[in-house]
């Protein structure tokens, strides 16, 4: 591929970056886009949001040639085109950095970001040119990548400025990026606005797609909402406000904060001193946690994801054996090796595990069956080792009912369920053994935002009732949200903890990059 | 977004595993076409060879004994995520079991003093040729498909040195050892049946295929309605599941593939105990390896094994009367046959899969495009 070209400087008149016209997408009796028309202005940084589900993938999708429309037409500056694949939509000037980085692990950046356009037969012709021009792009962008890197040797945020300088060596005028964020740290989305900023100075059209209303309000010049496959709302984005698009993507009013009291703490439940965790290949993840947790009370575990918390939240629900210190639940030490997932479940130990499609569920299972995975050795399910298929029937349905599992039928296999619903019976099935302490990571990840404030009631509720929750989330506005204290993870190490009243975005941001709080 | 459609359960247990089925017999009947016979009467002279006749049942079953064995065998691996290609070896390993019990007490203990005994060595003995790969599995990530085959040889070769230096009659040539008495002989049911005053002509059916059928009930109850079978299947769909439901993926391999190595040993019953009346070289004849085609297209479901174990059964007896009967079908010939059906029901199911989802959705949601 011969060196791009500069772009063009934008005209006022031009036409639109992108047009959708009347785009339709059927999957069978799932109706994914219901004749979506907008149009999205040339050098602007559009937001496209909506709750899983409501059909932003699969429209980006369709634009970049994965999946083909059964109606409608796709306008790229003032042109109809066709799209049948990916490679139609790179040559209309169209890019992707996809949530999951499609990148080679093993190759360097430079090779592979020439990968598929290597251009001619010798390799270190087509790689000459491409580091020229790469190095034009980063001057240019302010985009730089150490291009003889090897790919899985860079942080996420490299990786995904690589994703970005793909699409821009395709000559993508257009780049779509779809939950961008999902991977990043504060400071690190924070590197990738100012490069959006940039990106549309120089006239290239940036298209958002997130669930996360804040980014929208900060990034974004106009937006896009999107419920069950429609356009229903469409604004400047200066004009509007994240509790406005929460409605409108939700269709009816919901409320982003929890309303609680203050906590009352009692006793301590359960203590951990001097905890040291290492991961399966040998590194420490966790160095010398201490800390304790009372009854009635939430305490949230703040952190970029990987810096300890899941290992911690691993540790203290018996998956991950500790190399050193101690766990006293309720006054007796859990020792090392001795009780297992299994036996702490028994104890009132009750674990919502992070990772709910991989950890906490079975997906080829009916929901019957996950309904009572951990617990299908209770007397209430199985009796001499046979299943009491009755008893697991009521006790699913029950559990259905109280956490208003849509839709309820024990039968149909969990992955048929949205989310939000899978969430919800994985919460009824660990607080449905009354729990003591209940250990909860990322409650609301990949949840659709009715569902979230249900989660989010549950989980004070249970603190009205005495029990405590050790919270581990890397949504900020989660921790601020429902802790009533807030410890700050970074590198595997606690480097502070906060009461929740004096608890800022700002403050929790600093000591999450590892600047730890000075006793005052 | 989903994938779109998927098939209803009985489509996907019943009418898949039939359009496969009938897909191979119409590539089957090109190809006998091809060689200048005619497919309809080969056809009609497999079905009568097969179950024309009390005797040609018979011994349909009989192979259906042992494909039972063996097909209940993969399934139970299978269910934990295993995939044991070693039945072959451990069914050969059980029959040894058999045969040393019923060697050691057939001039001393009475037939239903033998027959507990034998069953627990065909199981144990089987078990234990299963375990030393399950072991390595669960302990020591080598896989279970390459260690499982080669026990299938190191089963071979230590049965080969058995039978010809160890237990061979003395005094003969051929590597066998001598006949049991007849109270270590599984009685036949066409002899069983002869003593309720119904009147069944012989066959090698015996007694051990109603152990199968118990088998497969016992595997149903094991795998769908018990505790274990609960988290064996969780292990064999998700063991970081398993972990955090505080179950020991390794422990449950092991279980897992030590029920299956004792499944396969049940074969030596049929073979050993029921049939032969003595070890000799090779009895089990491939039937493990027929056992993953019978796991397979009976979506290792007990139900759907021991159709596709009558049906296996009844290509090996149905095949063996149309090679003795058309001259230019040959045993080679009958293997294509059966090979074209394991490659349809087992390799190529989702060649049908995605056409027949396709069609029911359209069924299900006229008017609507896929």
């Amino acid at each position: 591929m011969d060196p791009p070209a500069e772009p063009a400087s934008p005209a006022n008149d031009a036409p639109p970056a992108l047009e959708l016209r009347g785009i339709d997408k059927r999957f069978g009796p799932v109706h994914a886009n219901r004749a979506v028309s907008f149009t999205i202005a040339r050098g602007t940084v559009h937001g496209i949001v909506g709750e899983n589900g409501a059909g932003k993938s699969t429209l980006m999708n369709i634009v970049y040639g994965f999946h083909r429309a059964d109606a409608g037409e796709v306008w790229v500056h003032g042109r109809r085109v066709d799209i049948h694949r990916p490679h139609d939509a790179i040559a209309a000037g169209i890019g992707m950095v996809h949530q999951h980085f499609m990148l080679v692990d093993n190759f360097t950046v430079l090779e592979n970001v020439v990968l598929g356009v290597e251009g001619g037969r010798r390799l270190a012709d087509g790689l000459a040119r491409a580091r020229a021009e790469l190095e034009r792009l980063a001057r240019d962008y302010g985009l730089a990548v150490p291009l003889d890197a090897v790919v899985e040797h860079l942080p996420v945020g490299l990786q995904q400025r690589v994703e970005i300088l793909k699409a821009l060596y395709r000559r993508a005028e257009i780049l779509i990026l779809d939950e961008p964020t999902a991977v990043l740290t504060p400071q690190e989305t924070g590197q990738l606005f100012r490069m959006l900023a940039r990106l549309r100075e120089q006239g290239k059209t940036v298209i958002l797609v997130t669930h996360k209303l804040r980014e929208i309000m900060a990034v974004t010049d106009r937006v896009t909402v999107l419920r069950q496959g429609a356009v229903v709302h469409e604004t400047a984005t200066r004009e509007t406000s994240e509790r406005a698009l929460a409605e409108k993507m939700v269709g009816r009013a919901v409320s982003l904060q929890v309303e609680r009291t203050a906590a009352r703490p009692g006793g301590v439940l359960l203590a951990v001193r001097d905890l040291e965790v290492r991961d399966r290949f040998g590194v420490t993840r966790v160095k010398q946690a201490s800390f304790e947790l009372r009854a009635g009370e939430i305490l949230g575990i703040a952190g970029v994801a990987g810096n300890g918390q899941s290992e911690l939240l691993e540790a203290l629900a018996g998956i991950l054996t500790p190399s050193r210190g101690e766990i006293v639940f309720q006054g007796a030490a859990l020792m090392r090796g001795g009780f297992g997932p299994r036996a702490r479940r028994r104890l009132g130990l009750a674990h919502v595990p992070e990772d709910r499609l991989r950890v906490g569920t079975v997906t080829a299972f009916s929901a019957q069956a996950n309904a009572i995975l951990g617990y299908q050795d209770q007397p209430a399910y199985s009796r001499c080792g046979l299943l009491r298929g009755s008893a697991i029937l009521a006790g699913c349905e029950r559990k259905m009912r109280d956490y208003d599992v849509r839709p309820p039928d024990p039968g149909l296999r969990l992955s048929a369920f949205s989310g939000g619903n899978q969430q919800k019976l994985v919460l009824a099935r660990e607080i449905d053994c009354d729990p003591q302490v209940l250990l909860v990571g990322q409650p609301t990840r990949g949840v659709d935002i009715g569902a979230v404030e249900f989660i989010h009631r549950r989980l004070v509720g249970l603190r009205d009732g005495g029990k405590a929750l050790l919270l581990v989330s890397v949504e900020l506005d989660e921790i601020l949200g429902l802790a009533d204290r807030i410890l700050v993870m970074f590198n595997g190490e606690i480097v502070g903890e906060v009461a929740s009243a004096d608890a800022t975005e700002g403050k929790l941001g600093l000591m999450m990059a590892g600047v730890k709080e000075e006793p005052a | 977004m989903s994938a779109p459609g998927r098939l209803p359960r009985w489509a996907d247990l019943g009418l898949l595993p039939i359009v496969s089925l009938l897909a191979a017999l119409a590539v089957s009947a090109a190809i006998i076409a091809l060689i200048g016979e005619n497919p309809w009467v080969a056809l009609r002279l497999m079905a009568a060879g097969a179950f024309g006749s009390q005797e040609a049942a018979g011994y349909t079953l009989y192979y259906a004994t042992n494909f039972i064995f063996t097909g209940l065998a993969v399934a139970v691996a299978f269910h934990a995520g295993l995939f044991n290609i070693g039945c072959e070896g451990q069914a050969y390993v059980g029959g040894l079991g058999v045969g040393l019990v019923c060697l050691g007490l057939d001039h001393h203990w009475p037939f239903w003093a033998i027959l507990p005994v034998a069953m627990v060595a065909a199981a144990v003995f089987g078990a234990a040729w299963a375990f030393i790969p399950a072991w390595l599995q669960a302990r020591r990530g080598s896989h279970i498909v390459i260690t499982t085959i080669m026990f299938n040889f190191i089963a071979s070769a230590l049965m080969t040195y058995l039978l010809v230096e160890v237990l061979i009659k003395p005094g003969q040539q051929s590597p066998e050892t001598r006949e049991f008495a007849s109270a270590a002989w599984l009685p036949s049911l066409p002899a069983l049946l002869g003593r309720l005053g119904l009147n069944v002509s012989a066959s090698p059916l015996n007694l051990a295929f109603l152990f199968a059928l118990a088998a497969a009930a016992f595997v149903w109850v094991f795998i769908w309605h018990t505790r274990w079978g609960y988290e064996l299947r969780t292990v064999g769909q998700n063991p970081s599941a398993a972990v955090y439901a505080g179950i020991s993926p390794p422990r449950v391999m092991l279980v897992a593939m030590l029920l299956s190595g004792a499944l396969a040993g049940g074969l030596g019953l049929n073979e050993v105990m029921g049939v032969q009346h003595r070890l000799l070289l090779d009895f089990p004849g491939g039937a493990g390896f027929v056992g993953i085609a019978v796991a397979l297209m009976g979506r290792n479901h007990p139900v759907g094994i021991i159709l596709a174990a009558v049906l296996f059964g009844a290509l090996y007896q149905g095949g063996s009367q149309l090679s003795f009967d058309l001259p230019r079908i040959n045993r080679d010939m009958v293997v294509v046959i059966q090979g074209l059906v394991i490659l349809a029901c087992g390799a190529l199911e989702n060649l049908f899969r995605t056409p027949l989802a396709a069609l029911f959705a359209r069924w299900r949601h006229p008017g609507e495009g896929t």
